[in-house]
């Protein structure tokens, strides 16, 4: 009985939280600005939270900079970041809910492929542009949707090259490959077996691993029963740790080589002293290289109480591509907040940005003119490993 | 086919590492299961909880200067056994709060199932929360402790069979699991509190009106098999060195599967279980792609090893030591 009169009490107060609420929404100014929300979208939680928050907070210090300036037009800046877990269902409904908000302009993600993928199409059709700064599979922008752009390199650029490193620089002869069934792993792992093949190279094995075991002994004794120069992972550091882990403690020296997956400080932490002989190859260059990228790690640090990772500056160069594009369309609009359409069509249109980690100019699919393959090295047990060589798209 | 007999010094005891593995944390479902007809999702869990706990317990003595050159066993024991009581008295809190005022309540055995995956959940993002909040990240990675390199030189005895290599990690794991194996078994068997075990299995009125306490044997089952396996989980985390707070949930279903297996109520049929699957997953693993010629590789390992449960469950829907019993009414 008690209950029965509870409810219509509970339907009051739920509508009037949602009254008061909805009022704090609809004003959408704070101090007279009005709010443009950039989105962004990574994994904060699961195996590859650290490269998520490394973009969240390299948008993050994008928009620090960029908001005196905008302040200036009359807007404010806020970032408004979301978990899509690595989860392509998860990335769709974040996205659903981003594009049902008005404020979001722009949005910053995914760091998988395989979430960006379904995820953008809901972009597409909301009109709302999308950057990634790690998305690296040919279909991201294959499908040529004119929301979906990316400043780092792609997949079957980023396998031949470090092939071509592993087979012209390193003279291994017989590889063996393991991939984690994910469109990243598998797709880096087709492209690089492909071109080693054209190389003439011999392929000993080409296995899969499932995502989120720990237990890899039974691929890697195959993998050593086979005797290999090199044995090359497509996938994240959460699994190739482990499998570096696991080769060395069967007494497998070989070099290890890897995509961009396994560029974390993660990885050294897994693997310990068995990373030494570890190739990677990534799309993010060693920003502390330029005297831009040491500043900005040392405002990272200074901000986040952490070490840049790999990607922190491309989600700053992500975000701030953005922000040029919707500073240009503010511009084109007289001032007025834009529509998404424009936005998306000033960020396309963008050919001469100079970032942190790499310059932007998009070309029609989406794609940056200026990606380049960097491959690195661990010589010793230490986050970041030493930069070996660059690739540039021929 | 001179590949598979090649590779299997070196499959048997990786398989036999995670066997063990499956096979204790296997025994905590199946004591439940046989008690109150529980399935308790959440046992994977307080597994995951013991991985952490002894990680805890590791990071703490390593910092307290005094004991930081204390031997590997000692400390190895400390981890172990503090693992072991916080998460056995976790596993008998958990039944205390969660499902015995469901069982009080005569509430359907389906309710205290989703119960069990709610606590699951907490149990997961607590550690994760706790993990993050004091090291800044929840993958934990300890220092490697038992790393000396074993090669077993089957090659020169027979000629067909390549070396197996393990670490000192593989020894720890398994004497420590054929103790803890043995012991419970004999505790089941030979015990006062191990016969009111079996009865209130077997009949819990019955049991009651013998005079047991049955809900102070339900709390010793809670006890003991979480206790196995937040011991489980420091082993874990001794073989592979790092642990997420996800584990517990792939290493729970597979473990559930090898209690079924065995013949879910059976201990010893849930030993036997996990070992073959650790086995069978192993094999598969190593062997899939040379037995199909690449047709399948070996991501599909869990699939073989599953159609071989199906297979056995066909034929003999008890598990392998199961008794067939009639549906209680």
């Amino acid at each position: 009985m008690r209950l029965k009169r509870m409810i219509p009490l509970l339907a009051i107060l739920a509508l009037a939280v949602g009254l008061i609420a909805g009022c704090g929404k609809s004003g959408g100014s704070a101090g007279g600005l009005k709010v443009i929300k950039i989105a962004t979208q990574s994994p904060l939680s699961g195996g590859s939270a650290t490269l998520g928050e490394a973009i969240k907070n390299g948008a993050q210090l994008a928009l620090d900079d960029q908001q005196k300036a905008f302040n200036k037009k009359g807007y404010k800046l806020v970032l408004s970041p979301y978990d899509d877990m690595g989860d392509p269902k998860k990335g769709v409904s974040n996205a659903q809910a981003i594009s049902a908000d008005n404020a979001v302009l722009a949005v910053v993600g995914h760091l998988n492929s395989g979430v960006a993928i379904p995820s953008s199409q809901v972009y597409q059709k909301n009109n709302l542009s999308m950057v990634s700064p790690a998305a690296t599979a040919t279909a991201v922008t294959d499908r040529e949707l004119s929301t979906v752009n990316r400043v780092c390199a792609r997949d079957d650029f980023q396998g031949p090259a470090g092939a071509n490193y592993a087979i012209k620089t390193l003279g291994v002869k017989k590889i063996f490959i393991i991939q984690d069934k994910t469109p990243y792993g598998s797709g880096l792992a087709a492209a690089f077996r492909d071109e080693a093949k054209k190389l003439g190279a011999t392929i000993l094995g080409y296995e899969g691993i499932t995502v989120g075991e720990k237990d890899f002994s039974g691929v890697v004794s195959k993998a050593a029963a086979a005797k290999p120069d090199l044995i090359y992972f497509g996938g994240v550091y959460a699994e190739g740790a482990l499998i570096v882990k696991q080769a060395r403690a069967q007494g497998l020296t070989i070099p290890v080589m890897g995509g961009d997956g396994m560029d974390s400080s993660t990885s050294v932490q897994i693997a310990g002293s068995g990373i030494k002989g570890v190739y990677y190859s990534t799309v993010v260059g060693d920003v502390t290289k330029t005297e831009k990228g040491r500043k900005f790690a040392a405002a990272y640090k200074a901000k986040f109480k952490k070490n840049v990772e790999g990607y922190s500056a491309y989600g700053y160069d992500s975000a701030a591509v953005l922000l040029e594009g919707i500073s240009k369309a503010i511009d084109k609009n007289g001032g007025k907040l834009p529509t998404r359409q424009a936005v998306a069509t000033a960020v396309r249109g963008i050919q001469d940005y100079d970032g942190i980690a790499t310059k932007v100019a998009f070309d029609g699919k989406g794609d940056n003119k200026f990606a380049k393959i960097y491959i690195y090295k661990f010589d010793k047990a230490v986050y970041p490993a030493t930069e070996q060589t660059e690739i540039t798209k021929k | 086919m001179s590949q598979i007999i090649q590779l299997l010094p070196q499959v048997l005891v990786d398989g036999l590492t995670l066997g063990f593995v499956y096979a204790v944390v296997a025994i905590g479902y199946t004591m439940v299961y046989g008690i109150l007809e529980l399935i308790n999702f959440a046992h994977g869990d307080i597994f995951m909880t013991g991985s952490f706990v002894g990680a805890g317990v590791l990071f703490t003595v390593m910092s307290m200067g005094f004991m930081s050159s204390a031997p590997t066993m000692v400390l190895f024991m400390i981890m172990i056994l503090v693992a072991a009581l916080i998460t056995g008295v976790m596993g008998v809190g958990i039944e205390r709060v969660a499902y015995r005022p469901l069982r009080k309540r005569n509430a359907p055995k389906l309710i205290a199932l989703i119960t069990s995956i709610g606590i699951s959940f907490i149990l997961e993002d607590a550690v994760r929360f706790i993990a993050d909040w004091t090291t800044g990240n929840y993958i934990i990675t300890t220092r490697p402790l038992f790393q000396h390199k074993f090669t077993i030189d089957f090659h020169s005895v027979f000629p067909f069979f390549n070396n197996a290599t393990f670490q000192g990690s593989f020894l720890v794991v398994s004497i420590v699991t054929i103790i803890m194996l043995i012991s419970l078994d004999l505790f089941v068997s030979k015990t006062k509190w191990g016969i009111a075990m079996r009865a209130v299995a077997q009949d819990r009125e019955t049991a009651s009106l013998m005079s047991i306490n049955v809900n102070r044997v339900i709390s010793v089952t809670f006890f003991i098999g979480s206790a196995l396996g937040g011991a489980t989980g420091v082993l874990f985390l001794i073989q592979y060195g790092t642990v997420d707070p996800y584990i517990g949930f792939i290493l729970g279903i597979k473990a559930f599967t090898a209690a079924v297996l065995g013949g879910i109520g059976n201990i010893r049929g849930a030993m036997f279980g996990g070992i073959l699957l650790g086995l069978l997953e192993m094999f598969a693993a190593a062997n899939l792609s040379t037995i199909t010629h690449g047709a399948m590789g070996s991501e599909y390992k869990d699939v073989f090893a599953f159609i071989i449960l199906i297979l056995v469950l066909i034929f003999k829907p008890e598990g392998l030591f199961g008794k067939a019993t009639i549906e209680k009414v």
